[in-house]
């Protein structure tokens, strides 16, 4: 079935069109353009839109604003996004990174959405035409969201508060067994002051470890300092299954992961 | 459905087509323009054969739609050869037994034209991470990073 693009110069033209049955929104079109060579023919009409203000990355005082065209490969080689690199270097190959873009991995279903992952750690905002939204809500919600994302938004970590982990089974690229993003904060004693766990393939979308982030509050990160956190990590969790790996492989695997990504 | 026109440079050449809406790239070059360099193993993003060059940067073309590329320069192995002499990659994937069957290749040389455009003196892990999104049913994977590394070489020699 063959696909009609329309091409827009703002986010406002296109969003009304967005509304049509059958259309989506193309961003590096690495999983809807995937879909419809797959045979997909739920999508006759995709939209985009030109705007460079979409593609451009901002940071000051702190602050880092992603157009939703921005790259995983703009965001890995950026001098001052060093940080969160990582996350974006962990998602496919050096073609898929020159592609995928920041809003298309908000969509992704599991196991993709590395970088979601790490946005949903950082606390970030997704910006649309109709306001701000927590990465949080708005990835809970995203199945019916029809609004254009324009950016996404958060504050800059240190290197040393923001964690990235994703483990796969073919090196040195393979789709997720799981990710795991953490931002932690310490306290002079050397105990955790606050924390925020996210976790990719642990449901059909990245979710937070809310009771790894209790169990860790206070502690030390120290084997026996994390074991309560380790131990409590499964909890709420519904892991996929794909040919990568099980549901029931991936609940195991996490503690230990989460355990190296703490301890390291 | 609409034909819509695209333009864009192939290789240094202007081309210009009527395109059904929503035509990838890869189909757009093979079966309009008769660029049969960019393979397509799976059109799923996952095999790397159909890899191009657009405006410097590797992309998948099974995944491009062709009239987002209007007005961009498209290279692919094709263009590598010029005047009958082999480009220095194709050279060196010959002298290091890189191609078997070859469907890979086009896209092999394209993740290692992009790499040594930029990191002309690259290490091994440089080679393996510009490749790891191209797979290669043949070889092993060895003679081909050993290619590259001998590009690389030869081309600072010939520099020096
Ligand atoms: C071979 C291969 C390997 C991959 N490996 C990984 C990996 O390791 N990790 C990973 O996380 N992902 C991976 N992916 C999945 C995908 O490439 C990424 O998730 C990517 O970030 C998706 O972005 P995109 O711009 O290509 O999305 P598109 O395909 O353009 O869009 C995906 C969905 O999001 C919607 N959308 C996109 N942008 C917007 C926007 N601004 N506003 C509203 N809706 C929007 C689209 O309508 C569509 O429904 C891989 C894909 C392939 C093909
Ligand atoms: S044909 Fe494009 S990646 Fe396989
Ligand atoms: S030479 Fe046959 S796939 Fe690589």
């Amino acid at each position: 079935m063959p696909l009609a693009l329309q091409t827009f110069p703002t986010v406002k033209d296109a969003n009304a069109t967005l509304q049509a049955a059958g259309t989506r929104y193309l961003g590096g079109g690495t999983l809807v353009i995937r879909a419809a060579n797959e045979g997909d023919v739920s999508t006759s009409s995709l939209v985009r839109v030109t705007d460079p203000g979409l593609s451009q990355i901002a940071v000051a005082g702190g602050k880092v604003r992603l157009g939703a065209s921005v790259t995983m490969a703009a965001i890995a080689s950026h001098p001052e996004l060093a940080a969160i690199a990582p996350a974006a270097r962990a998602v496919g190959g050096p073609a898929i990174r020159n592609m995928a873009t920041v809003g298309g991995n908000l969509f992704a279903p599991a196991p993709y959405g590395d970088f979601a992952v790490a946005l949903l750690a950082l606390d970030a905002t997704v910006v649309t035409e109709d306001g701000e939204t927590p990465v949080e809500t708005f990835l809970a919600v995203r199945d019916t969201s029809r609004a254009i994302v324009t950016a996404v938004g958060f504050s800059l970590p240190t290197a040393e508060s923001f964690r990235f982990l994703k483990v796969s089974r073919v090196k040195p690229k393979g789709v997720s067994v799981l990710s795991i993003a953490a931002l932690l904060e310490m306290a002079a004693d050397g105990t955790v002051a606050s924390v925020r766990i996210a976790m990719g393939c642990m449901a059909d979308r990245p979710i937070r470890a809310l009771a790894a982030e209790k169990g860790l509050l206070g502690r030390k990160l120290t084997p026996q300092g994390i074991a309560p956190a380790l131990a409590a990590a499964a909890e709420g969790t519904a892991p996929i299954t794909d040919p990568i790996a099980s549901a029931w492989y991936r609940a195991e695997v996490l503690p230990v992961y989460l355990g190296r990504l703490l301890l390291n | 459905m609409a034909k819509v026109p695209v333009e864009f440079t192939l290789n240094g050449s202007e081309k210009a087509e009527f395109i059904e809406s929503g035509t990838t790239l890869l189909h757009a070059l093979r079966d309009k323009i008769g660029d049969t360099s960019p393979k397509g193993g799976c059109h799923q993003g996952t095999c790397g054969a159909c890899s191009v060059i657009i405006d410097g940067e590797l992309r998948l073309s099974c995944l491009t739609l062709a009239e987002t590329c209007n007005g961009a320069d498209i290279k692919t192995t094709a263009g590598l050869a010029k005047g009958g002499v082999l480009h220095p990659l194709q050279r060196a994937f010959l002298d290091a037994f890189a191609t078997q069957c070859g469907f890979c290749t086009p896209g092999m040389m394209m993740a290692a034209k992009v790499l040594l455009d930029r990191t002309p003196n690259p290490s091994r892990d440089d080679v393996v991470e510009a490749l790891s999104g191209n797979i290669c049913r043949c070889t092993g994977y060895e003679p081909i990073i050993q290619a590259v590394l001998l590009t690389a070489r030869a081309n600072s020699q010939n520099a020096a």
